[in-house]
């Protein structure tokens, strides 16, 4: 117990370490970039109502937390984002599992998802507004289809990459289905279903934006539109550098998930695309 | 006879190609025997002891089991896969749940037959570890315990030491040795190391490949806690040897 302990303390340095590295890099990467930017807003290029200094970005990122709009924007951006994106999980690994299992079935499927998947979510969005018309849904239509697709084909493949020594183990220890399924099937694919689930989060997030900015009256997308209409570029680059983030923190939540299939599996499955 | 194979041959079509693993192969073993199938790789080693569990069906000749025809694998008949086929998501003590589940089994007499193996293979202080978190020799006992705790009649090994090391290896088949006496279960055994099998076995079965087909069956009629270094126990390995040594000379004056 006190070697565990011992060792668990020194992972936890090295840990330490890595992380005020990490610190130090991020903290250098933005003030670099700040920096050029301040450069070039100094230079005077360009209009200073067109490209505000990072100075007055600062003060749009102070109002819009101040006066709310923010929050009030990011938690209906976030429902939206939520609500297409677990149709998508629910839909895509259901149907991925199946479609996987009955390989006949997918070899019919696979053409029309190659050339369906192609399809930026946006050329879907006329049509969308057109079936669906505006308000939430039209947002949420387009997470769904941005995320579908990642988590669908990485779930179809991971029923593939299942050692077949457990479908033996199985049958030997009388297992039938639908146990096969839940006993076997779904905890060997999982690993491999989250590389989905983590890609879909971030291409869900990208086109959240998109989705909004046409067919919506609220969120950080409409926020982004909104600023516009009103000349105001500060508040608009305070809302990219809300959207960066909140797509970020999304993505560092996966970790959690990551770091629990590594210890519960024993594999690696990190997606690190971009 | 408890198991009964009877001329028994397996054809694999191969790029179209017939290939023979296993022809005309005929053996009878008694409840209770521990078997050592021994061979180079090809000799059909794998695909018998397939046969009798059931993974496979005879292309000619019959297997039967209690007199009766094998059909499909069953819990009363377990093979320990070379790679131990440990479900890695799930812990030691749920590993070796795993057949239980099936049963008609209520919790607590679950938990106590699970209790009874982990402490039998001496996994008691790792039973909420995960098989990555384990050594070799560590899953290799998961496995057994896997197996023991559905109570089988006939347990298949293919080559489960195989991957250990050399300690480990020993360590691991006094543990076999010593649950076997405890059990008597009947074990059909894969290796192609010599020692191994005369250490574990009542017959062994010599095969050759090419196809495969049963070359000698020699009886070890030693007694049991066998002495790896006794003399009647160099003598048996010796003529084991032998068994495989003139094969070789019979080879090289065909090339001749």
């Amino acid at each position: 117990m006190i070697l565990l302990t011992i060792r668990y303390l020194g992972v936890n340095k090295q840990l330490w370490q890595n992380m005020s590295k990490k610190i130090i890099d991020i903290a250098t990467g933005f003030s670099i970039l700040i920096f050029v930017w301040y450069i070039v807003v100094m230079s005077g290029i360009y209009d200073k109502a067109l490209l505000p200094s990072p100075l007055k970005v600062a003060g749009a990122v102070m109002e819009l937390i101040k006066e709310g709009t923010l929050l009030e924007h990011f938690i209906v951006s976030f429902q939206r984002f939520l609500a297409g994106y677990i149709a998508a999980v629910v839909f895509g690994v259901a149907l991925g599992l199946f479609l996987g299992w009955f390989r006949s079935i997918w070899n019919i499927v696979d053409p029309v998802v190659q050339v369906i998947r192609p399809v930026s979510p946006i050329a879907w969005l006329p049509f969308v507004v057109l079936l669906f018309g505006i308000g939430n849904l039209p947002a949420i239509v387009i997470i769904f289809i941005a995320a579908f697709f990642p988590i669908l084909l990485s779930t179809v493949s991971s029923i593939g990459k299942i050692d077949p020594t457990y479908f033996k183990v199985a049958r030997n220890f009388g297992i039938r289905q639908p146990h096969i399924l839940t006993k076997i099937v779904f905890p060997a694919a999982f690993p491999y279903i989250t590389i989905g689930l983590h890609i879909g989060v971030g291409t869900g997030w990208i086109f959240l934006v998109a989705g909004e900015m046409i067919g919506a009256q609220s969120g950080l997308g409409f926020l982004i539109i909104d600023s516009r209409n009103n000349l105001r570029a500060d508040l608009l680059i305070a809302a990219i550098i809300f959207i960066g983030l909140s797509g970020l923190l999304l993505d560092k939540l996966l970790f959690v998930l990551e770091r629990w299939i590594g210890k519960n599996w024993g594999i690696t499955t990190a997606y690190t695309g971009v | 006879m408890f198991i009964e194979l009877n001329n028994v041959t397996k054809k694999y079509a191969h790029n179209g190609t017939g290939v023979t693993a296993v022809k005309s192969v005929s053996l009878d073993i008694e409840r209770g025997e521990f078997i050592s199938l021994l061979g180079p790789s090809g000799c059909g080693k794998s695909t018998l002891i397939n046969l009798i569990g059931g993974f496979e069906t005879a292309t000619e000749g019959g297997v039967y089991i209690n007199g009766i025809p094998v059909s499909e694998p069953s819990p009363r008949y377990v093979t320990i896969f070379q790679n131990y086929g440990l479900l890695p998501w799930r812990t030691v003590e749920k590993n070796i749940q795993l057949g239980l589940e099936m049963k008609k089994m209520g919790r607590k007499q679950m938990k106590g037959v699970v209790d009874r193996y982990v402490e039998m293979v001496g996994l008691n202080n790792f039973r909420k570890y995960h098989p990555h978190q384990l050594s070799g020799g560590m899953q290799q006992r998961v496995a057994i315990a896997r197996t023991l705790a559905v109570d089988p009649e006939i347990i298949f090994m293919d080559e489960p030491f195989g991957s250990l090391d050399a300690l480990t290896r020993m360590n691991m088949q006094e543990v076999l040795a010593e649950l076997w006496e405890l059990q008597k279960k009947t074990i059909i055994f894969i290796t192609h190391d010599l020692e191994e099998a005369v250490y574990f076995s009542d017959r062994i079965v010599i095969m050759t490949p090419n196809p495969g087909t049963i070359k000698t069956v020699i009886p070890v009629p030693l007694s049991r806690k066998r002495d790896r270094t006794g003399a009647d126990f160099l003598m048996i390995r010796e003529r084991v040897f032998n068994e495989f040594e003139t094969k070789k000379e019979d080879k090289t004056e065909y090339y001749l």
